[in-house]
């Protein structure tokens, strides 16, 4: 099954942000968290994208 | 040998070499390589015999040998399906896929390019048989001629004005001038893309060919010859590193983000110029108002 338009994980150093059933990633540091958007990103081959500077997502394209 | 054997021969030739001639390719094109031409040379021999064999045939009063004809017709629909499928197939193995309209396109040109075979065949045996030798040659050369001429329609430059742009990011926003082209988040992807992309703005020099440029298919085909004729920085697994066009929705103009491993703008700008304007793209809005350009 292919998957378009899909927010795949959230990266974020504020959890009380975000909720759902999307994998949440909670980081304590900036750099922490945009090496792991880094690596999710290869891993599940989708664009890390920034909403604000506290939270990143993963989506499928 | 009869009288015919003659007309016979100089319509296949000439045919043939037209279809040679009209399978010139560079590297942005397909067929590249040797077993692909000889389909078509084939092919145009093929369709260069049927467009001079109905010319004696209708001679000797045998009119049913110009049904043969509506079997070419089929015959060509097929090779338009065949070239269809395969280029759809490669299309997925792309870093920077043609797109639809791109491969419908070429296999457009490749069906007419054998009825243009059949026509060339047809004319030079009959002005052979009509007249002498000598008329036939001078068809000859005036078919390769118009072949010459609208072998290849018209190019980007002719629509559109090339210029340069920087790129820049607003936050996570990627710009080519004003145009929005994408969020890339990662500060490292980010680097990457100022370092090794590059931005160009085209301008339509009409209004009625904004809708052309404006086609997801035409666009797409300037990002693969893009890709194809200057290399592209990406791979598989790397998503975010994708040349993208958008547009700009006030004046029709178009942001054109490209990312080339030959860091040459003038070349760059050479390639988009010489995209073709796709025919499936084309859109004739004066027409709808009387001829007038609105």
């Amino acid at each position: 099954m292919m998957l378009e338009k899909v927010v795949l994980a959230i990266i974020t150093t504020r959890k009380e942000k975000v909720s759902g059933s999307t994998s949440v990633f909670v980081c304590d540091t900036t750099e922490e968290m945009e090496a792991v958007a880094a690596n999710l990103e290869a891993i599940l081959d989708g664009i890390a994208h920034a909403l604000s500077k506290e939270l990143y997502i993963i989506v499928k394209h | 040998m009869n009288e015919y054997t003659y007309p016979i021969l100089l319509g296949i030739l000439v045919g043939t070499s037209v279809r040679m001639f009209m399978l010139r390719t560079d590297d942005r094109q397909y067929p590249t390589y040797l077993h692909g031409k000889i389909i078509h040379v084939s092919l145009g021999f093929i369709a260069a015999a049927l467009g001079t064999i109905a010319v004696p045939s209708i001679m000797e009063k045998e009119f049913t040998a110009v049904t043969f004809l509506a079997l070419a017709a089929s015959q060509f629909r097929e090779v338009r399906n065949m070239e269809r499928n395969t280029l759809s197939e490669m299309d997925a193995f792309e870093l920077v896929p043609r797109g639809n309209t791109y491969i419908e396109g070429i296999a457009i040109a490749f069906e007419s390019r054998n009825y243009l075979v059949i026509f060339t065949s047809f004319s030079v045996t009959l002005a052979y048989l009509a007249f002498n030798i000598w008329a036939g040659v001078g068809v000859a050369i005036a078919c390769f001629l118009l072949c010459a001429k609208y072998m290849s329609g018209f190019k980007l430059e002719d629509i559109v004005e090339i210029d340069k742009s920087p790129l820049h990011f607003e936050g996570a926003g990627l710009y080519v001038d004003n145009i929005y082209i994408m969020n890339i988040g990662l500060p490292e992807r980010q680097e990457e893309i100022l370092k090794y992309g590059m931005g160009f703005i085209l301008t339509p020099k009409h209004f009625k060919v904004r809708s052309t440029i404006a086609n997801l298919g035409q666009r797409q085909a300037i990002l693969h010859d893009v890709s194809v004729s200057l290399g592209v920085f990406r791979d598989s697994g790397t998503p975010a590193l994708v040349p993208l066009i958008k547009r700009d929705l006030n004046d029709g103009r178009i942001g054109v983000f490209i990312l080339p491993q030959l860091q040459d703008p003038d070349r760059a700008k050479q390639v988009i110029a010489n995209v073709p304007v796709l025919e499936n793209a084309i859109k004739k809005p004066a027409k709808r108002y009387g001829g007038r350009n609105v």
